[in-house]
């Protein structure tokens, strides 16, 4: 009884452990295997356009209101200690350094990663990536890599974006609705936020959320049982697995970038 | 052709990206080139750094000069020392300048103000402060208040 449960305990443990192997052994292969080093760009860029350039317009509308419900909420708390003109600071700071890239990283999990993950199970369902490998085209070089690749970097211009949209729009709440002088929303804000600490420590975190976030999406696709449960299972397992991984790695690179000051 | 569409629009997504960073940069984080020539170190001796935190400004004159870098404590003084990094810009700080930990507002955050003095030759790297006036803590303020009431009587 208590054998078979520790037994069952460690089965899974170990079909972790060799999932996580086989996640790696796909990166590596379809980033450095064979002849597969380099990235081809015109296969990278079509990949661009279907994650990135077709996700500008949720990011675009939550970013501005994100930035404007921040500036909304942050006034009725500051106006409690008459410091209102701090009101660019604080949204600025919690748009740069965390809910710009985490709030990102998870649409674009929802939004991307499961669209990443059907479409390259779907491909497997009907034996497309075999086919491939029968004419001779690998398909971790010709379908792996330009969507990996894609991923890294659409989410960090993404996420830049998204910071950008908000502070427009905690300005637009704060200056032109509640009526915070301008002036003095700018300067607080240029005088807290600093570039290479604030802005760049976000962008950093943002190209470990894509590396992250692509990885799951396009290992789940690749490595489902190839039936329509099997999709349904691995689109469901990109979205979760992705959003818990963010939030975990979010808070370690919180500790170690903003945790000794 | 699609993928001539998607060409246009990935770098339009890109160039938007650059225009983002940008407005970041300047508008959001203020960062201005100032031809930085780099920055040097100054340290200063303080009897009591309370409410000085890292990255805290060093100013002189109200101009945003440097930061503190680091803060630690000194067994044998019995004082800590706060290093600053200057920038480069700021190079004429009289050898006699003088350092004080000064309050933004009445609870706003703790600053380092630099007075620089009459002394012809500069500050340079590495250099340390002695003449420093110290962080006023509230609490021994009003003891001290305190006890001149009471001696009055």
């Amino acid at each position: 009884m208590m054998i078979d449960w520790v037994a069952n305990y460690g089965r899974s443990m170990i079909a972790q452990v060799r999932g996580i192997g086989r996640a790696t052994l796909i990166l590596k292969q379809a980033l450095l295997g064979r002849s597969n080093v380099g990235v081809n760009w015109k296969l990278t860029i079509d990949q661009v356009f279907a994650v990135g350039v077709l996700s500008l317009s949720i990011i675009l509308v939550s970013g501005l209101f994100i930035g404007m419900v921040l500036a909304l909420q942050g006034y009725t708390i500051l106006t409690a200690y008459g410091s209102e003109q701090a009101l660019g600071q604080m949204v600025a700071l919690s748009l740069a350094r965390e809910l710009g890239p985490v709030v990102t990283a998870l649409l674009f999990a929802g939004r991307a990663g499961s669209a990443l993950t059907a479409e390259i199970g779907l491909m497997k369902a009907t034996e497309q990536l075999a086919s491939l490998e029968m004419i001779g085209i690998d398909p971790l070089r010709r379908i792996i890599a330009p969507r990996f690749w894609g991923g890294v970097i659409s989410l960090p211009v993404l996420s830049i974006i998204f910071i950008s949209a908000g502070c427009l729009g905690g300005a637009l709440v704060g200056v032109s609705w509640l009526g915070i002088d301008a002036g003095s929303f700018w300067a607080n804000m240029q005088a807290s936020v600093d570039f290479y600490d604030d802005v760049c420590n976000g962008i950093i975190k943002s190209v470990v959320f894509a590396i992250v976030v692509t990885w799951i999406a396009v290992y789940q696709g690749y490595d489902l049982v190839p039936t329509s449960a099997g999709i349904a299972l691995a689109t469901t397992k990109t979205v979760v697995y992705a959003s818990l991984a963010i939030l975990g790695f979010d808070f370690f690179l919180t500790a170690v970038m903003f945790g000794e000051i | 052709m699609y993928s001539r569409i998607s060409e246009l629009t990935v770098g339009a997504f890109v160039v938007l990206g650059a225009i983002c960073l940008a407005f970041l940069a300047l508008e959001v984080s203020g960062l201005t080139q100032t031809g930085d020539t780099g920055s040097y170190g100054l340290s200063a001796r303080f009897d009591n750094v309370a409410g000085l935190t890292g990255r805290a400004k060093v100013s002189a004159a109200g101009v945003v000069v440097g930061r503190v870098i680091n803060i630690r404590y000194d067994e044998q003084t019995a004082s800590a020392i706060v290093d600053m990094e200057i920038s480069g810009n700021f190079r004429k700080f009289s050898e006699d300048s003088s350092a004080s930990i000064l309050t933004a507002g009445l609870l706003g955050e703790k600053y380092i103000g630099l007075n620089t003095g009459g002394d012809l030759s500069n500050l340079s790297d590495g250099d340390v402060i002695y003449n420093t006036q110290s962080a006023i803590v509230l609490e021994e303020l009003i003891g001290k208040l305190l006890l001149n009431i009471g001696s009055d009587k």
